[in-house]
This record gives C-alpha cells, sequence and structure tokens, in this order.
C-alpha cells in the first residue's frame, strides 16, 4: 500500500536505488513483508517443535517397564512415510513453478498430488498410531510413549492442517486465479509445506533411527 | 449434550465471587444498555471492534489492560486484607477460593494486564514512530487483539461458571494434573491462555515484520528510535519463547485430556520437565514485559530534558544482549530443584551478568538527564521513581541469582516482594508513562498532569509501603501464598504491606479521576499542533490525533531523531519543508475477522474446557469459515483521494507553522 | 497493486522461498530435482547406516545427526532457496536466531534435566522411604 509513494514519488535521496542501502529504501514490497512475516512465524513453529523435542529427548528412558522403541519402530513403515513426504514437497515445488508459470491447469494437478501424497503419508501415520494403541503401546502406557505420540503427533496434526489449507488454496485458484494476494498465499503454503519436511527429517532420525538402535 | 456443564457448576454457595461477579455483571449490562440506547453500536462497530488501524486497536489493548488492573487489583486486595486478619484464625476466605485468588491475580497481571499494556503501546507507537502508514498485517493485528480479549473473557467468565485454578500462575505439575486437580480450573487457564498465546505470538510476528521490513525511507536500524529498538527486542522475544508455552502447556492438556504422561506420578513422568520448560518461556516473558517499558522512559527521558539520549548505541546493544542472554538464564527459577553446583553456578552467573546491560541502560538514562532541562512532568516523575525503585529491586535480584541464597529466600515473601518491587515500577510505572505521553496524540488532548502527580505520589508510597514489608517477612521465614498463618510477628507487617495496598488503591482512584477530569476539560487541555511535548520522534510530525493514514507522504528521515531534525531544519530555514506531491492513499479495509473468529475461538475453548464436543468442532469450522471469506474478498483496500490527503495535510502544516513561529510556506 | 513491479525494482531483498534470479521453468525444475536426488540419497544412507554393521556402532548416532543436518540444509537452500548471497541476509539472519534458541532449548533441557536425573533418588527407592 505504501511502497508506492515511498519509491516512486519521493526518493528523498534522489540518488537511485543503487547506493542507497537496502535498510534505508523505506517500506518493502508487500511480497516480501508477507513471506518475511511468514518466515518468523514458522521460525518460531520450530521452536515449538524444539519443546518438544526436548521432551522426548528427556523422557526417551522412561518406558516404565513398557516396550521401547527398539521393540516398536517398523523402519520400513518408516522409510515410505518419508519417501511420501519427499515426493510431496517436490510436487509442492512443481506447484510453485506452475504458479510462476500462471499454469492454473498444471497447478491445480500438482497440489492434488501433493496432497494426495500428503494424505497417504497421514494414512500411514494413522496406521502406525492403531496399531501401537492396538498393542497396548498407547500413549497412556509410558511417558516415553506419550512424548513418542505427542511428537510425531504434533507433525501429523501439521500436515493434517496443512491438507486444509492445501485444499482451500486450489479452490482459491480455481476460483479467483492467480490474484496478487492468492500469489502471495501461495508463497507462504509452500514455504510451510518444505518446513514440514525438515521437520520430518529431524523426526525420522532422532526418534526413529536413532530409537531403533537403542 | 453439555458435557460436564451443568447448573451445579455455578458456586451458588460462595457469595464473594456471585456477588463480586454479578455487580460485574450488572455494570456491563447497563453499559451496554446506554451503549444501545444512544445508539452508538453502529459506531462502535464500524470505527472500533471492526477496525484494523493500529492506534485504533492499541487504545483497545489499552482499554482491556485498564479494566482488567481492577480485576487483577482487587484480587490483590482481598489477599492483603486476608493475610492482614488472618492471624490465628482462617480469616474470610476458604481456602478453596483464597488458593484461586492468588493464581488468577498472577495470570491477570502477567497475561492481561502487563502484556495488553504493553503490546497496545507498541501497536500505537511503533507505526508512527517508524513514519510508516500500519503494520504489516492490519487484519491479523486486529485478530491478535480480539484472541487476547477471548483469553481475558474465558478467565473471568470462570468466576461465574466453575472454578478457577488453584495451582498459582505457573500450574506446577503434579498438582495441576487430572488427579490433584479433577476441577475445570486448570482447564480454565489451559485454554485461555492457548488462545491469547496464539494471539501473542501473532501479534509479535506482525510487529517484527513491520520493524525490519516497514520503515520510513532512509529511516536505518541504527536511525530508529529507542521505543523501536525495544520492541523488536521485545516481539523477537514473543516469537522465540511463546511457542515454547504453547508446547508445555499442549504437554499439561495431554496429560489432563488424554492420560498421557508427561509430568504426572506415574509411569515416568517427569514433573521437573515442566518447570524446565515452563521457565524456559518463563523468563524471556520478563523480559518481554521489561524492554518495551525501558523503550517508554527512554523516549520520555529524553524528551524531559531536552537532550537526545546519552548512549544511544550501548542503548541499542544493550537491548539486544538482554534479548539473548535472557534465553540463558531460566534455571534461576528453580535453583532449588536440586541440578548441582555446575548448573546452578552457570545460570546464578549468567543472570548476575544480564544486570550488566541493565546497569548500562540505567546509566544512560541518567546521563541523559545530567546536564538537561529538564521538565518535571508526570510522565518524568513515573521515570524517575522508576529507575530508584527498579534498582532497588534488581539488586535483591543479584541477592537472589546467588544460589545459596536462594536456597534460603526461594518460595518467600522475599521473592514475592523482589520481583513486584521489578513489575510494578517497570512495567506499570512505564506503562503510565506512555499512556500518559501518547494519550494526546491518540486523543488530541493531554491528560490533566496535577490528578498524575497525585496517582504518581500514591503509587510510589502506596508500592514502599505494601512491598518492603514482604521483604522483612520474606526474611522472616513466611513462604508464599499463605492463606492464614500462627506467629504473631508476622501480623504488624501483614498489616501495613494492607495499608500499601489501601495507598496503590488511592492512586488507582486518582487515575480515574484523571480520566474523567482530562475528558471534561478536553477543550483547555486540546493539543493543536501534534506536538506537546516538544517530542524529537516522528510520531509528534504528525497531528493528534493522526490521520488514518499517519503520514500523508511518508517522512523523509536523515539521521537519528527525525522529527527533531526537521524542526530544527524549519527553525533555521525560517519555513516549512517543500509541499510533497499529494497522491492518493490506499488504506486496508476494515474487516470483522477479528472479532468473528474470537468469537469462535472463545466458543471453542469453552466447550474444550467443558468436554463440549460438538461445539468444538463448531467452533473450529466457523473460525476456519471466518478465514475463508475473509480471503474470499476481491476488495481489500480502499482509496482516500489525494485532495483529502492535501487538506488534511495543509491542516497539519498551519500546526506545525504555528508551533514553530514560521511562515506556512504551503499556502502561497 | 503495483507491487510486483515493485518487486523487480528491488530484487536485491529476497523473499523467504523465493527463487533469487528470474530464471526459466527449465532451471526452477533442475533445482528442486537436484534437492530432490541429494535429499533422497542423504535418506538412503541415514537408513542405511542405522541398520548397517559397517560402521563402528557408536559413531552410528553421530553420523545419523550429521546426516540429518545435512539433509536439513539441502532442503534450505534447493526447497526453500535460502542462500547465502547478500539478498537474503534478513532471512537468514532470522533463521540464525531461531536455530539459536532451538539449540539453547534443547541443550540447556537436556543438560539441566541430566544433572537433575543423575542427583535424583531412584524412583522406587523414593517409594520405599516413604513407605
Amino acid at each position: 500500500m505504501s511502497a508506492t509513494q515511498a519509491q516512486s514519488s519521493n526518493d528523498p535521496h534522489k540518488l537511485g536505488h543503487g547506493e542507497v542501502p537496502v535498510s534505508e529504501r523505506g517500506p518493502a514490497p508487500k511480497r516480501i513483508v508477507v513471506a518475511y512475516g511468514f518466515w518468523i512465524f514458522l521460525l518460531s513453529d520450530f521452536i515449538m517443535f524444539a519443546g518438544f523435542f526436548a521432551a522426548y529427548a528427556v523422557l526417551v528412558g522412561e518406558t516404565a517397564g513398557g516396550p521401547s522403541g527398539a521393540k516398536l519402530f517398523d523402519l520400513t513403515l518408516v522409510g515410505w512415510e518419508t519417501v511420501l513426504l519427499l515426493l510431496s514437497s517436490f510436487a509442492c515445488g512443481m506447484a510453485g513453478i506452475a504458479t510462476i508459470a500462471r499454469h492454473r491447469f498444471w497447478f491445480l494437478v500438482a497440489m492434488a498430488v501433493t496432497g494426495m501424497l500428503g494424505a497417504a503419508f497421514l494414512c500411514l501415520e494413522v496406521y502406525e498410531f492403531t496399531h501401537l494403541i492396538g498393542e497396548r503401546a498407547g500413549p497412556g502406557r509410558s511417558a516415553f510413549l506419550s512424548a513418542f505420540f505427542a511428537l510425531v503427533g504434533c507433525h501429523g496434526l501439521h500436515v493434517a492442517l496443512g491438507l486444509l489449507w492445501l485444499m482451500t488454496m486450489m479452490a482459491q485458484v480455481w476460483a479467483k486465479d492467480f490474484r496478487d494476494d492468492i500469489l502471495r498465499r501461495i508463497a507462504c503454503f509452500s514455504l510451510f509445506w518444505h518446513a514440514l519436511d525438515i521437520i520430518w527429517v529431524a523426526l525420522f532420525t532422532v526418534v526413529y533411527l536413532l530409537g531403533a538402535g537403542l | 449434550m453439555f458435557g460436564k456443564l451443568g447448573l451445579d457448576s455455578i458456586p451458588l454457595d460462595e457469595p464473594i465471587p456471585i456477588a463480586a461477579s454479578a455487580i460485574v455483571a450488572l455494570a456491563i449490562l447497563s453499559l451496554l444498555g446506554w451503549v444501545w440506547k444512544r445508539g452508538y453500536f453502529p459506531y462502535l462497530w464500524r470505527e472500533w471492534i471492526t477496525s484494523v488501524d493500529h492506534k485504533r486497536i492499541g487504545v483497545m489493548y489499552c482499554v482491556l489492560a485498564a479494566v482488567m488492573l481492577l480485576r487483577g487489583f482487587s484480587d490483590a486486595l482481598l489477599m492483603r486484607s486476608q493475610q492482614a486478619i488472618a492471624y490465628g484464625n482462617p480469616g474470610y476466605l476458604p481456602p478453596d477460593h483464597y488458593d484461586q485468588v492468588f493464581t488468577a491475580h498472577g495470570v491477570i497481571m502477567i497475561f492481561f494486564v502487563a502484556m495488553p499494556f504493553m503490546i497496545g503501546l507498541m501497536n500505537f507507537a511503533v507505526p508512527l514512530q517508524l513514519g510508516i502508514r500500519d503494520v504489516a498485517f492490519p487484519t491479523l493485528n486486529s485478530v491478535s487483539f480480539w484472541l487476547t480479549a477471548s483469553g481475558a473473557l474465558l478467565v473471568n467468565v470462570s468466576l461465574v461458571i466453575g472454578e478457577f485454578a488453584k495451582t498459582g500462575w505457573v500450574v506446577y505439575p503434579p498438582l495441576s494434573e487430572l488427579r490433584f486437580s479433577p476441577g475445570v480450573g486448570v482447564d480454565y487457564y489451559l485454554w485461555a491462555l492457548q488462545i491469547s498465546g496464539v494471539g501473542t505470538l501473532l501479534s509479535g510476528v506482525n510487529l517484527v515484520t513491520t520493524i525490519l521490513k516497514m520503515r520510513a525511507p532512509g529511516m536505518g536500524y541504527t536511525r530508529m528510535p529507542m521505543f523501536c529498538w525495544t520492541s523488536l527486542a521485545t516481539n523477537l522475544l514473543i516469537v522465540a519463547a511463546f511457542p515454547i508455552l504453547t508446547a508445555t502447556l499442549a504437554m499439561l492438556t495431554l496429560d489432563r485430556y488424554l492420560g498421557f504422561h508427561f509430568f504426572t506420578n506415574e509411569l515416568g513422568g517427569n514433573q521437573m520437565m515442566f518447570v524446565n520448560l515452563i521457565w524456559a518461556w518463563g523468563h524471556p516473558e520478563v523480559y518481554i514485559l521489561i524492554l518495551p517499558a525501558f523503550g517508554i522512559f527512554s523516549e520520555v527521558v529524553s524528551t524531559f530534558s531536552g537532550k537526545p539520549l546519552f548512549g544511544y548505541r550501548s542503548m541499542i546493544v544493550a537491548t539486544m544482549a538482554i534479548c539473548l542472554l535472557a534465553f540463558m538464564v531460566w534455571l534461576h527459577h528453580f535453583f532449588t530443584m536440586g541440578a548441582g553446583a555446575d548448573v546452578n553456578g552457570f545460570f546464578g552467573i549468567a543472570t548476575m551478568i544480564i544486570a550488566v546491560p541493565t546497569g548500562v541502560k540505567v546509566f544512560n538514562w541518567i546521563f541523559t538527564m545530567f546536564g538537561g532541562r529538564i521538565r518535571y512532568t508526570s510522565m518524568m516523575l513515573w521515570s524517575v521513581g522508576f529507575i530508584v525503585t527498579f534498582v532497588i529491586g534488581g539488586m535483591t535480584g543479584v541477592l537472589l541469582a546467588v544460589p545459596p541464597a536462594d536456597f534460603v529466600l526461594h518460595n518467600s515473601l522475599f521473592l514475592v516482594a523482589h520481583f513486584h518491587n521489578i513489575v510494578i515500577p517497570g512495567v506499570l510505572f512505564g506503562a503510565f508513562a506512555g499512556l500518559t505521553y501518547w494519550w494526546p496524540k491518540a486523543f488530541g488532548f493531554t491528560l490533566d498532569e496535577k490528578w498524575g502527580k497525585r496517582s504518581f505520589w500514591f503509587w510510589l508510597t502506596g508500592f514502599y509501603v505494601a512491598f518492603m514489608p514482604l521483604y522483612v517477612l520474606g526474611l522472616m521465614g513466611m513462604t508464599r501464598r499463605l492463606g492464614h498463618y500462627n506467629v504473631a510477628g508476622w501480623q504488624p507487617w501483614l498489616i501495613a504491606a494492607g495499608v500499601g495496598a489501601l495507598l496503590i488503591a488511592c492512586g488507582i482512584a486518582c487515575q480515574i479521576v484523571m480520566f474523567v477530569v482530562s475528558i471534561r476539560n478536553r477543550a483547555a487541555l486540546v493539543d493543536e499542533s501534534g506536538d506537546p511535548w516538544d517530542g524529537r520522534t516522528l510520531e509528534w510530525a504528525t497531528t493528534s490525533p493522526p490521520p488514518i493514514f499517519n503520514f500523508a507522504a511518508l517522512p523523509d528521515v536523515r539521521g537519528e531523531e527525525a522529527y527533531w531534525g526537521l524542526k530544527s531544519a524549519a527553525r533555521e530555514e525560517q519555513r516549512l519543508s517543500d509541499l510533497p506531491d499529494y497522491v492518493a492513499i490506499e488504506m486496508p479495509k476494515n474487516s470483522p475477522t477479528g472479532v468473528v473468529s474470537a468469537f469462535f475461538a472463545t466458543a471453542m475453548g469453552f466447550a474444550l474446557i467443558w468436554h463440549i464436543w460438538w461445539l468444538v468442532i463448531l467452533g473450529f469450522v466457523g473460525a476456519w469459515a471466518t478465514f475463508v471469506v475473509f480471503a474470499w474478498r476481491d476488495e481489500t483496500e480502499y482509496e482516500i483521494a489525494a485532495d483529502e490527503v492535501e487538506r488534511r495535510d495543509r491542516l497539519r502544516r498551519e500546526g506545525k507553522a504555528a508551533l514553530l513561529g514560521v511562515p506556512d510556506g504551503a499556502t502561497t | 497493486m503495483s507491487d510486483r513491479q515493485h518487486g523487480e525494482d528491488l530484487d536485491d531483498q529476497n523473499a523467504p522461498g523465493e527463487e533469487g534470479g528470474r530464471e526459466s521453468i527449465a532451471a526452477g525444475v533442475r533445482t528442486y530435482v537436484i534437492g530432490l536426488v541429494l535429499a533422497g540419497l542423504l535418506t538412503a544412507a541415514s537408513f542405511a547406516a542405522a541398520g548397517s554393521n559397517l560402521i563402528y556402532g557408536p559413531a552410528i548416532p553421530v553420523a545419523l545427526i550429521a546426516l540429518a543436518v545435512a539433509q536439513m540444509g539441502v532442503h534450505l537452500v534447493f526447497f526453500l532457496h535460502v542462500t547465502t548471497g547478500p539478498d537474503n541476509t534478513n532471512n537468514v539472519l532470522a533463521l540464525a536466531f531461531g536455530v539459536l534458541i532451538v539449540a539453547l532449548v534443547l541443550v540447556g533441557s537436556l543438560w539441566i534435566m541430566g544433572h537433575l536425573h543423575h542427583n535424583l533418588m531412584p524412583m522406587a527407592e523414593m517409594m520405599q522411604r516413604q513407605r
């Protein structure tokens, strides 16, 4: 809103922008402001996960006589989950490229693929959870399992909310096409979706791979 | 259908909360009736409730804080009177109620008084000081405010429906676990804080982005006013610390709702992990509250000493050092938990180190005053009162940072005296100074100084009379949160503390009188120049109150103290700056998104507290639908025509020309 | 909305997640493909290392963590387009702040809780004494 005047009509120093440092050039364009704000939000989300990771790391040995990670974790399942999430992230990147090309059809296809891969990931996770609960290894069994379910479940919850957002974005592009504000939201969504992948990398390493060896 | 909620959830057998809430409900209803009768509802809805203007939202935050201050302070009066009489007898508050009172007092004062005051003032002043037209995300700002209000509402609803937590304001498990707190009190606490916490986090994101990405042209980092720097540090801390609170409370919620074992006694749960995590948020929170106040004092001291802030750059370094160190000291809240000498030693020393940048600040304020032409307005009184009192509080803090001393003093009234000694002069005096300082900017007239000064003297003496005895009591061995006691020697000190609370009550009464008198005399107190204090920063460059777009053309910043520079140039050249080319301005449209989504969040929170699952789903879907409706809007901005912008700016220039005694070159 | 032309004016400031230059579609796809391949390889290496007997046992956790950090870097660079270029200073600074806090929370908690655990009487013994 205000970038217009700041840049065009009163560049105060009449220097052209090559010489004025970025920090003195007035309000940034909205595209940058929005993505930066969302980036800050994502970092706060990482810190929230750090809380859950810390709880998991502290409580991982507290099995209270129940099963430990080495007994419970099925690395094949986790491997498939990882593949699904990675491909989903890739598909999300393709949706971003379709956005740059302003190609609605390929955008919707790529987003649908992203969503389906995400949903498949979520199904595997739900299967894992129900399976564990069925084996009397639910979150109420021990502090270790509580921390495990909360940490992995928190990531799953993020994926689920991401799917809701994804479908909303698809509907929006379908109805309104690539409007400026929608473009900014797509950028935020893809940041969110890729960030979930980063969390998952930490998760499968710390929880599953290190846990399976314990 | 209604989960755990039934008619027996209303504590009809407890006369005090029922009577109090009946009176409050009556007051609210009569206020609403009056508003309805005078036909103010459309105005309120259009101009305030759905407003996305950062100035309006800032004012609403402060109103919320002021109202909640009355609630929190009445809790304080209850506790002080109970302890003054409860020697050898149970007093007049049953333990059950007394425990809720001290919990509610802490929660309300921290989350719904101190936080909204500071966030409100930042919201109001930061965009003006940066020379821009609004925050980065105006509608999100409104959402943040209404979510905070929603949390405050839930805490107050607990007075009538159900109960509040009886666990102290940081709800340590296992006491706060389902087994030992089976009621809904802790659930009220959890959901109220989660909802308002989301609001706080979003407002932190908003202000960080605003400060880092939206400054006026020429406003480099080392040209920002001090208040913007401390706001940046505060909001970075909010963004970094509040997620930890969210995670911690979520774990306790899982324990209580789904039978998890994070912090229980059984099956490997570890209560100490809760204490560790909550203070990893809790200590930065202390600095979240104090840093904006430091900024306010910097502005006030510099303005009323007629000098630039002494050691501006060292102040920036000190602020950012505090911002980082705030994350390295949290263990000093639980030295006695038994981490051993290494850990206690590290955190004790880190705590003492954090006193160094704080000391730098104190010296900078004193040197700013040194040799200045000081005007002792009420704001300056608040600041000087703060410096003296805060240094005492800081020194008791350094004392508590020595682990062996802490083993003697922890959990005693000495600690209670210490943190009130920090928070009252730091946060509240800062909020009052900021309120008086920016009031004319918000409303176009200054506050009555006579009543302001009276209020200051009552607050200051009241503070010393109320809290110095608590230091003594702490050293005598009295622990905190005692409902009654059997030590005769304590009573005189507790009576003295009660008298202090009454003096503070007089201070609050003076403030209420101050508002009434000032509003009545607003014609005499009017501020026509937009610069009543001979200010130095950009908020004083515009009119009072500012137009919705703040600045007709974004200011041209050429150094520190941007507005002082403009004024000096105008005086030197005997004319105002050249007329800019006026162009139409696009401003974000108002939106009910904030208030509607907060309505659904409140419903969802209430439903979660009482296990009304269908309402939970309804609330979630409602909140989501609200955002979808917002996202589907085709028109997000409206235009203010160039003519109108020019008209408003010419008025502003007339005021400035009169103030500076220079001809208004624009009229030719 | 006049944002887009301004975006071009100011292209030494990058939004997070935005590719620096005005690349062609093929170049964009190539970035993602490289990212996917690298991430896939690192993931495979992690899973292989976890189950292998080839690596000295106690080194496995270290190897896994190193691989995870590398993979997070790959994601950041190829998917989120965070680079060290001058156009990204603000984004990287924010990330550094976030990483610092994450590290403080994790290391601090583990250190504190480890010490507490060390000093704590075993639960069973405590229960016994209470009887």
